[in-house]
């Protein structure tokens, strides 16, 4: 028998949403395979992990802390996606806005006052921005590839606050240890109950307007016409050039958002290690929930069940945390393989049929 | 060893795993697909090629595991973008998360054990002549054959008729496809040789560069190999000579550091990445010819009618 594809004449818009659930039942297959490799019972580990989490307060406040960066980040890229632009940088971004809004904490610390939370979180997205102009600048102006060049950056950028930790900024106070001061009370996100702050309701608004903007206005079309058909859309006024710069730098304004919210929210000060691949999870998300922002919230919480799942594993089965990476690697390539049927229909050819066309073929 | 030789021998093991890499994505580009797992492979690789030598006592079969974890993986890219038709970029960057992911956990076991070192060769006169002698003849066995690799790359794809097809089917899909060439088997031997290739460049760092394992050892070169391709304009020689460019450019923090230069070693870590930033930046100003270099149907997804 022979498989073949036949494009259908429009996109399923039922496969559209069915592919990620799919995708998630393929994963718990893989998982429940890699399990039973490593010498475990596949149904309790699979309960260990993408399920127990889910029965306890405290691990149900920690998905939805990791699930608020995975967001923030995530409704940007879905907007570069779909705008065709390939930003997959934003780890960089993140840092670069964790950085520039620890500024004003760290260098002036007897600032204070309530203007102060805001002014932190305006550099830190202004952070992002920049960082994410710098290959916005160079696809506009010398049409280079901005995933290599938005990509490198991410080395320079934890490279720059891996420096500033351990050099400029290292607290004084800290026993040597690679961290800025902590954060002085005004200068950090206020929390909602226990482990979660208000950067969970400042990612939900921003998943809002970023909704309202795909959806609802001009702006959004034309950055959805340049992602599709940038000839179209030349033709109908929009500008290629602005759009692909705005997409990247609103994208990279939301993971410097993500950044300093992390840091001021969860962490309390800047160290080497305040990301645990968020940029690049996040890249998941935006696959994962449709590029369409209230997906990406969904894929975002079941992203950070993954991170959450892999603790809780390693807790009860004693299996290396780093599993949770591979689940995620293994979501986004089983989303992409269901995503084939949005676009094409599977033909199933009998072997002699086959063979048959295979003789009339030139 | 003069400190010359010594700065001499440390660009070229630098360059090597750079060269091996970009040569593999080279062949796979040019036959018309992008895969941006090169990261992804080439961690598998070095972790697997550890694991090989580690298990079997053998560097040479070490290098061996390399070349089929590295296929493994792009295996995997292969029937995503071709026998499904996924999106390229996408599909690439799964694969490098996946490749990240699943090194670690096959690597936690190596984690802090020393490694089985692939020996430099040693021909007694040549090897010991002055200045050239080690530079010349005194590397490991498969600097030599990355070198091989580049002029057989170069021959293969410019001098034979497999070649030809190979850059048809990247240059014009359907157009290879109506005279008869079976464009889906021809670009999934070619992600499979980059995948090798990809894996070897792995297994090199793990196996000859620093023998042992460490976490996310390939710190970036996948991407910089994927930035040398363009830099060489797809072709094979011009890989080459950037990708010792390059090497230098990697092996400098290092003697910078040694020599004392009062600069923050982050910075100069940080070099490399600059370096190809600024390479693609000054590459692509030239609009023009960075569109006739490139095969056209880079990134296309291609699926037969009948």
């Amino acid at each position: 028998m022979r498989i073949e594809l036949r494009q259908r004449t429009e996109d399923s818009r039922l496969m559209v949403w069915l592919s990620p659930l799919l995708a998630l039942a393929l994963t718990f297959v893989f998982g429940a395979v890699l399990f039973a490799a490593l010498g475990h019972d596949p149904l309790r580990a699979l309960y260990v992990y993408f399920v127990k989490p889910l029965t306890d307060a405290w691990s149900l406040e920690e998905i939805v802390v990791k699930a608020t960066p995975l967001a923030l980040i995530g409704v940007g890229l879905a907007l570069a996606f779909r705008t065709n632009v390939w930003n997959i940088g934003a780890e960089g971004q993140y840092t670069v806005g964790a950085v520039c809004g620890s500024i004003l904490p760290v260098m002036l610390p007897e600032v204070q006052g309530p203007l102060l939370l805001p002014a932190v979180l305006v550099c830190g997205v202004l952070g992002g921005m920049a960082w994410a102009a710098i290959p916005a600048f160079f696809r506009v102006r010398f049409g280079s590839s901005e995933i290599l060049t938005s990509l490198m950056l991410v080395y320079v950028a934890q490279l720059l606050l891996d420096w500033l930790v351990r050099g400029p900024w290292r607290d004084p106070e800290g026993y040597n240890f690679p961290e800025s001061r902590l954060f002085e009370a005004d200068a950090v996100i206020p929390a909602l109950a226990g482990r979660m702050h208000f950067g969970t309701v400042i990612a939900l608004l921003a998943v809002a307007a970023l909704a309202i903007l795909l959806g609802r206005t001009l702006k959004g079309f034309e950055f959805r016409v340049i992602g599709a058909a940038p000839r179209a859309g030349a033709f109908a006024g929009f500008s290629e050039r602005g759009s692909i710069m705005a997409a990247l730098t609103i994208s990279g304004g939301l993971a410097g958002l993500a950044g300093i919210a992390e840091v001021s929210g969860t962490i309390g000060q800047l160290h080497p290690s305040i990301s645990p691949g968020y940029g690049f999870t996040a890249i998941i998300a935006a696959f994962l929930g449709r590029l369409n922002p209230v997906g990406v919230v969904f894929a975002s919480l079941l992203l950070a069940l993954t991170y959450i799942g892999g603790e809780s594993a390693q807790v009860a089965l004693g299996i290396s945390d780093k599993i949770a990476r591979v689940f995620q690697g293994a979501i986004l390539i089983f989303v992409l393989a269901c995503d084939v049927f949005i676009r094409y229909r599977l033909h199933f050819l009998p072997a002699r049929r086959a063979a048959a066309r295979a003789e009339d073929a030139p | 060893m003069t400190g010359f030789e010594a700065v001499i021998l440390t660009i070229v093991t630098a360059a090597t795993p750079l060269l091996i890499a970009a040569l593999g994505e080279l062949v796979t580009e040019r036959s018309g697909v992008l895969n941006l797992g090169v990261e992804g492979m080439m961690i598998v690789g070095a972790v697997t090629g550890f694991a090989g030598a580690q298990l079997t006592g053998s560097p040479y079969l070490g290098v061996v595991a390399s070349m089929i974890g590295g296929m493994a993986l792009a295996g995997l890219f292969g029937f995503l973008v071709l026998r499904l038709a996924a999106n390229q970029v996408a599909s690439g960057l799964a694969l490098t998360l996946l490749g990240l992911g699943l090194s670690g956990m096959i690597g936690e076991a190596f984690i802090g054990q020393p490694g089985l070192k692939l020996e430099r060769i040693h021909i007694p006169f040549l090897t010991d002549l002055p200045v050239v002698g080690q530079v010349l003849f005194g590397q490991d066995p498969l600097v030599y054959a990355s070198v091989a690799l580049a002029v057989c790359v170069s021959r293969f794809l410019f001098r034979t008729r497999a070649g030809l097809a190979l850059r048809a089917v990247g240059n014009n899909h359907g157009s290879a496809h109506m005279l008869g060439v079976h464009v889906i088997r021809t670009r999934f031997l070619a992600v499979l040789f980059g995948g090798a290739c990809s894996g070897l460049a792995g297994g090199y760092l793990s196996l000859a560069y620093t023998p042992q394992w460490v976490e996310g050892m390939t710190a970036g070169r996948g991407w910089i190999a994927l930035a040398l391709v363009v830099f060489a304009s797809w072709m094979p020689l011009r890989a080459a000579v950037g990708a010792y460019l390059f090497g230098g450019a990697l092996i400098l923090q290092f003697h910078a550091q040694a020599e004392g230069i009062p600069v923050p070693p982050q910075f100069l870590s940080a070099l490399p990445y600059i370096a190809t930033v600024a390479a693609l930046v000054i590459l692509s100003r030239d609009r023009w010819r960075a569109r006739n270099d490139s095969p056209a149907c880079l990134g296309q997804v291609f699926v037969p009618d009948r």
